[in-house]
């Protein structure tokens, strides 16, 4: 689904991605931690299609496209869809209206899919005007159902949300990443009508992790991808040891390749 | 602003016979003035009238809690309006209201019966068709206590190139308990010169509520409509939408002056600047307490022009509560990739942004109007871009 092959990125003369790698198949779902500054969100950034990302070296693969320098909104269509952290407010624009134009033209019911992030009387407000953190997840989470992105690209999905939203949240991004967004009502085998969409998560409290499959998960630190492990053990050695650790993975000879 | 010379333009000679169905009107001529928010293949109107060049020419109402008279036969009927005619405009305001006073050609007299409330628009279109022709309108509104009516008034050029003057004068009394919106469209031509000149006076409890949408190129435009707020919880909003391309100069306010306790006001309006010059004034005054106003003014620059703000609060009374603010930009980046990375393009991008500047939705047209200012919308950015 997503290849990404020794990128480097800059933002002005700052180096901020040197060398990455990363395969992130069909239905996959990846976790990438980090400590701040290391550079995940201007991955997340360059993935999308940002300016000011400039990309220095490397390339990255989509769907077996060459994207590297793509506009974003051909990425978007051709399928990646983000959510934001801190998205803008437009005035005058109602979240019905940009929840209709995600969906390019899908027969989609704005209403129905609302219901899902418990968002229905949100619909009629300028977008992102006076939004908690929380409302600002189930926008985003709103506006990817209609998008129906074959990959997400999910940075921070717990931050500024409370516990209660939380569990709704997780569940959401659960069956976004499950596909079973707007599966037909009327599939009888459910589990073949699905589309699995991949993702990409940025996480720091791993809260995350309660409620979705990941299946492999890294740490990005000072531009570098090193410790592939399962999520939950590297959220448990950085819990422990902090992420010093890292540096040792990055001496190691196959850096990235050490099961901790 | 751009000096006017009435002496360029005929105000005598061009005159027209009635139109009995204005259904009748050339395709151009439709086309022109739909786009002034003027349907005249729709049944939706309580009264229907339309002034061309130096007559009116089409004069009807279908609505029994509704009069419908032109200005002069009012005249005529009720003894010159002593009550009404030039007692908020003075004849001798400036050269236009004088050239008019001296020369009236038409307009609509619209007056409700107590208590009539309204229910479909007053479809109203003031039209420009001869080149160099001059025209002098004269319009009063009398809302008369507890009753509601919508006024729907669309004024058109023939022709984008059409080089002609309107100037209008139009007084409006909005009694006890009476509600007043005026929508108006202009849909003007590079070589157009108007200059209205309005004035209201809002009594107890009465509300007047104005809409005014300017979209497309005008030669040159100035006005400053005022409203009195004289009787206690009298209330008066504008919402103005203007939009100057190359070759415009448009020099457009709101006045409201608050002279009774709990009185409100609110003047908003949205310009954008493609080119031309926009300057986009507001005074609200408070003398009474308590009452209370707001002044916004927000524009845009897309790609060259001038934009000037030029707000004015004024108050008298301890206690009176104004308030403005006013703000100049441009588009900004993060909003753009946002939609971008929603999938849309850059321009698609920019005409949705525009789109919610602009604040359409605020004024709450419906029916082919709406539609009409969509279209319009659409078009700014494609131009200026």
């Amino acid at each position: 689904m997503l290849k990404i092959e020794d990128l480097r990125v800059s933002i002005g003369d700052r180096e901020v991605l040197r060398g990455i790698n990363l395969h992130i198949r069909e239905g996959e779902t990846f976790i990438l931690f980090g400590p701040n500054g290391s550079g995940k969100t201007s991955l997340l950034m360059t993935l999308m299609g940002f300016s000011g990302y400039t990309v220095t070296g490397g390339r990255i693969i989509f769907r077996g496209q060459d994207i590297t320098h793509m506009p974003m909104f051909e990425r978007a269509r051709l399928g990646i869809g983000m959510s934001f952290q801190r998205p803008p407010t437009i005035h005058g624009l109602k979240t019905r209206h940009l929840v209709q134009m995600c969906a390019r033209g899908r027969e989609i019911d704005p209403e129905a899919m609302a219901r899902k992030v418990n968002f229905e009387e949100f619909l009629e407000r300028d977008i992102n005007a006076g939004f908690s953190g929380g409302e600002i997840k189930r926008s985003e989470l709103l506006q990817l159902m209609a998008q129906k992105p074959g990959l997400v690209l999910f940075d921070e999905p717990e931050s500024g949300v409370d516990l209660e939203n939380m569990q709704l949240i997780g569940k959401v991004v659960r069956r976004l990443l499950d596909g079973e967004v707007d599966a037909l009502p009327d599939c009888n085998k459910p589990l073949k009508c699905k589309v699995r969409t991949s993702g990409l998560i940025i996480t720091h409290t791993g809260y995350i992790l309660d409620y979705i499959n990941a299946d492999r998960g890294q740490v990005l630190y000072q531009g570098h991808l090193c410790c592939e492990a399962r999520p939950r053990d590297i959220l448990e050695h950085i819990r422990s040891y902090g992420y010093q650790e890292c540096i040792k993975c990055l001496n190691e000879p196959a850096p990235g390749q050490i099961v901790l | 602003m751009k000096e006017v010379k009435l002496t360029d333009y005929a105000f005598k000679g061009i005159e027209h016979g009635e139109i009995a169905d204005l259904r009748t009107l050339d395709a151009s001529d439709k086309h022109r003035i739909l786009h002034a928010g003027v349907d005249v293949d729709s049944d939706a109107a309580s009264a229907v009238f339309m002034h061309m060049d130096q007559s009116t020419v089409h004069c009807e109402s279908r609505d029994p809690g509704l009069e419908l008279l032109d200005i002069k036969a009012a005249m005529k009927r009720y003894d010159g309006l002593p009550e009404y005619a030039w007692k908020l405009v003075p004849r001798d305001k400036d050269e236009f209201t004088r050239n008019v006073a001296e020369n009236v050609h038409g307009g609509y007299f619209i007056r409700t019966k107590p208590g009539a409330k309204i229910a479909k628009p007053v479809q109203s279109c003031l039209f420009l068709k001869a080149e160099k022709g001059g025209q002098n309108v004269h319009n009063i509104v009398v809302v008369e206590e507890g009753s509601e009516l919508h006024i729907l008034t669309g004024c058109s050029t023939a022709h984008s190139t059409t080089s002609a003057a309107h100037l209008g004068i139009t007084e409006y009394y909005v009694k006890k308990g009476g509600k007043l919106t005026f929508t108006m469209v202009h849909n003007w031509g590079q070589n157009a010169t108007v200059r209205p000149r309005s004035v209201g006076v809002v009594e107890e409890g009465g509300v007047f509520q104005s809409n005014y949408v300017l979209l497309n190129p005008v030669g040159t435009l100035q006005m400053y409509p005022a409203i009195y707020l004289n009787g206690r919880g009298a209330i008066a909003r504008f919402n103005s939408i203007i939009v100057t391309p190359e070759g415009s100069h448009v020099d457009c306010g709101n006045r409201v002056i608050m002279n009774a306790p709990e009185t409100r006001s609110e003047i908003i309006s949205r310009a954008i600047t493609t080119g031309g010059v926009n300057i986009a004034r507001g005074h609200i005054a408070g003398h009474a307490v308590p009452c209370r106003g707001h002044l916004e003014c927000k524009g845009l620059i897309l790609g060259g022009g001038q934009m000037l703000a030029v707000p004015e609060l004024d108050a008298t009374v301890e206690g009176v509560d104004l308030s403005h603010e006013a703000a100049v930009g441009k588009i900004a980046q993060d909003e753009i990739e946002y939609l971008m990375a929603r999938g849309m393009d850059e321009a698609e991008a920019t005409s949705t942004i525009v789109r919610g500047f602009l604040n359409v939705d605020i004024m709450g047209l419906e029916g082919p109007l709406a539609k009409a200012i969509q279209e319009q919308v659409e078009q700014i950015d494609a131009n200026a871009m």
